[in-house]
């Protein structure tokens, strides 16, 4: 991918980041920590990566992308939109009465959602399934997983890293948006996080670590899963939690929290600040 | 002695039955796959045949993935597991979506037997009757068996759980029935009680019936073997035909057959009684199927028994 490509990304996360704050909005809880940390990775997979057409959002060659942390799934919301599966202005009746986007994912009231989450530790194994379908129908598409470094203690994560490993799953690609915290407390301890790659490699899986907000090593560590056979691919993306808005950076007590008209005000000033630098240079 | 078939054993031909006419259909396993009678599809479709280990909710949520991109899922493990174990998956992945799984729970009931009570679900209805989108089928022979295994995929598109067992029933039915969804069978009126009963107690029911006779008492017999969506019409009908309704299941009174009775007498109002039979909000225990179903009074001398007491007589 050129350098140009690269930037464009980078653009767009930073539209997606703008985005997903307005659509949050004052006064009101939402999981800014968790959909800011997964941005860039969610923006790689569906501003370049993945096959997709947004007309079609149930066209069965598409490749698929779960977000089994669904507690993010505004940072879905914000890609589907910019794709116009849905049209833009949809996004601010986020959990609004009578919206189609629920706190968390519901597949069968918005285009694009494939299946829901929400309770977590779920979404690997709807992935595994995904993949398994299309195996039996003889389909090439890719399913990719987002989890949560905190999500993947529940115990059924380990269940569907086995049957991805078993089954051979080399089309499915799990990404872990390490951002070190869960909803209270810290994800891990050091010595965890650092025992974290060689769990899935004792399991069978390719496994690669990156900076998940670096935009080059996302992309390439996408195309590297993807070209990996024999085997399903795990990446573990280190993140900050909050990534783009200083005051809530790496800080549990903005995982599902409400900003203020003024701290909302602040943190698209900051986002847009960096937009700016970005087209300058 | 007419023949006697377990329900899982029909279920596991009707399965395969499903699997030649329609590619569609993807069958999982969670080692017990000999126990469930999935294993003759296993042996014919391998390669739409997965076992997924020792792992019933990766099982059930990879069933929803299944659904979710065109297959026609069955998932199979011991009744037990299949629902208690998977509850957050079904609700969330299957039936908050509505997805077309199909959720196979064997060896359910009491009758699981020597295992004991935490092989015996005894709550599996109650749990998948509170989920909403959720198809409730409870076969009482070999005959309403292949039926609803097959029309499970053919006929309904949405969640279903069906209840099999390991207690050898006879056919009461012959090849003119046909499966309807929410709709029960007669299988005899009567005047004094109707006995609505679902699974192999339909069996006990009918013998129950037999031996009312005996004593001037004329019983009718429901089989409710869709539990939902309820056939509502068919429980005011008995309430209008018979002073008396007992219900009778291989499961707890509480939130099975005999709740979902009882919520629809109570909204219709009127004077027909009811007495549930099943199990008393307890666990089962390790034993024979015939001890416990003795035990618990729904061998057809205890149905016989209760009902006559209820009525006084």
């Amino acid at each position: 991918m050129s350098v140009r490509d690269l930037d464009e990304l980078r653009r767009l996360a930073l539209d997606m980041r703008i985005e997903i704050v307005k659509m949050m909005g004052p006064n009101k809880a939402h999981h800014f920590g968790g959909s800011l940390s997964a941005t860039d990775l969610v923006t790689a997979l569906y501003m370049s990566k993945m096959r997709y057409d947004p007309a079609r959002p149930d066209w069965p060659e598409r490749d698929r992308f779960i977000m089994s942390k669904g507690h993010c799934v505004p940072a879905q919301y914000a890609a589907l939109a910019f794709l116009g599966v849905f049209p833009k202005e949809e996004l601010t009746t986020l959990k609004l009465m009578g919206t189609r986007l629920q706190g968390h994912p519901a597949a069968h009231l918005l285009p694009g959602i494939e299946g829901c989450t929400g309770s977590l530790g779920q979404g690997l194994s709807f992935a595994n399934g995904m993949a398994l379908a299309g195996r039996m129908q003889g389909l090439d598409f890719d399913v990719y997983c987002l989890l949560g470094d905190g999500e993947i203690q529940e115990g059924q994560v380990w269940e569907a890293v086995r049957t991805s490993s078993v089954q051979c799953l080399d089309r499915v690609t799990a990404i872990v948006d390490a951002n070190g915290l869960k909803a209270m407390d810290r994800s891990y301890c050091g010595k965890e996080m650092a025992a974290l790659a060689p769990k899935f490699e004792a399991f069978g899986w390719h496994v690669r670590e990156i900076d998940g907000h670096d935009m080059g090593a996302i992309v390439e560590a996408l195309d590297w899963a993807t070209e990996s056979r024999d085997a399903p691919s795990a990446i573990i993306a280190e993140t900050i939690k909050g990534k783009g808005i200083s005051f809530i950076e790496d800080r549990a007590e903005y995982h599902n929290a409400a900003l203020s008209s003024e701290q909302i005000a602040l943190a698209l000033e900051e986002l847009e600040a960096q937009r700016f630098e970005m087209e300058e240079a | 002695m007419r023949t006697r078939r377990e329900t899982r054993h029909v279920y596991g031909e009707a399965l395969l039955r499903a699997g030649e006419s329609n590619p569609q259909i993807a069958v999982l396993d969670a080692d017990l796959y000999k126990s469930t009678r999935s294993d003759l599809f296993r042996e014919r479709f391998g390669e739409r045949f997965i076992d997924m280990g020792i792992s019933e909710m990766d099982m059930v949520s990879t069933a929803a993935g299944l659904a979710a991109s065109g297959m026609i899922p069955y998932a199979n493990s011991f009744a037990m597991f299949i629902t208690a174990h998977c509850y957050d998956q079904i609700r969330i992945q299957i039936c908050y979506p509505n997805l077309h799984v199909i959720l196979a729970g064997s060896s359910a009931g009491l009758t699981q037997g020597p295992d004991g009570a935490s092989h015996q679900a005894l709550e599996d209805i109650a749990l998948m009757r509170a989920l909403p989108n959720m198809r409730v089928l409870v076969p009482a022979d070999g005959v309403e068996t292949e039926a609803m295994t097959l029309a499970a995929a053919q006929e309904i598109d949405g969640p279903v759980y069906l209840r099999l067992g390991r207690y050898p029933v006879p056919d009461l039915f012959d090849s003119s029935y046909r499966f309807a969804l929410g709709r029960a069978s007669w299988l005899g009126q009567g005047s004094d009680v109707t006995l609505i009963a679902c699974g192999h107690t339909v069996s006990a029911a009918r013998d129950a019936a037999e031996l009312l006779a005996n004593r001037d008492i004329s019983a009718g017999v429901v089989n409710m073997s869709s539990i939902k969506p309820l056939d509502e019409d068919a429980v005011r009908a008995a309430m209008q035909a018979t002073p008396l309704i007992v219900t009778v299941e291989e499961h707890s009174i509480l939130g099975g057959l005999g709740g979902a009775v009882a919520e629809v007498m109570a909204e219709t109002g009127g004077n027909a009684r009811l007495l549930r039979l099943g199990t008393r909000d307890r666990f089962g225990e390790s034993a024979t199927a015939d001890e416990l179903l003795e035990k618990h009074g729904l061998t057809p001398r205890g149905i016989t028994d209760s009902v006559v007491q209820a009525l006084g007589r």
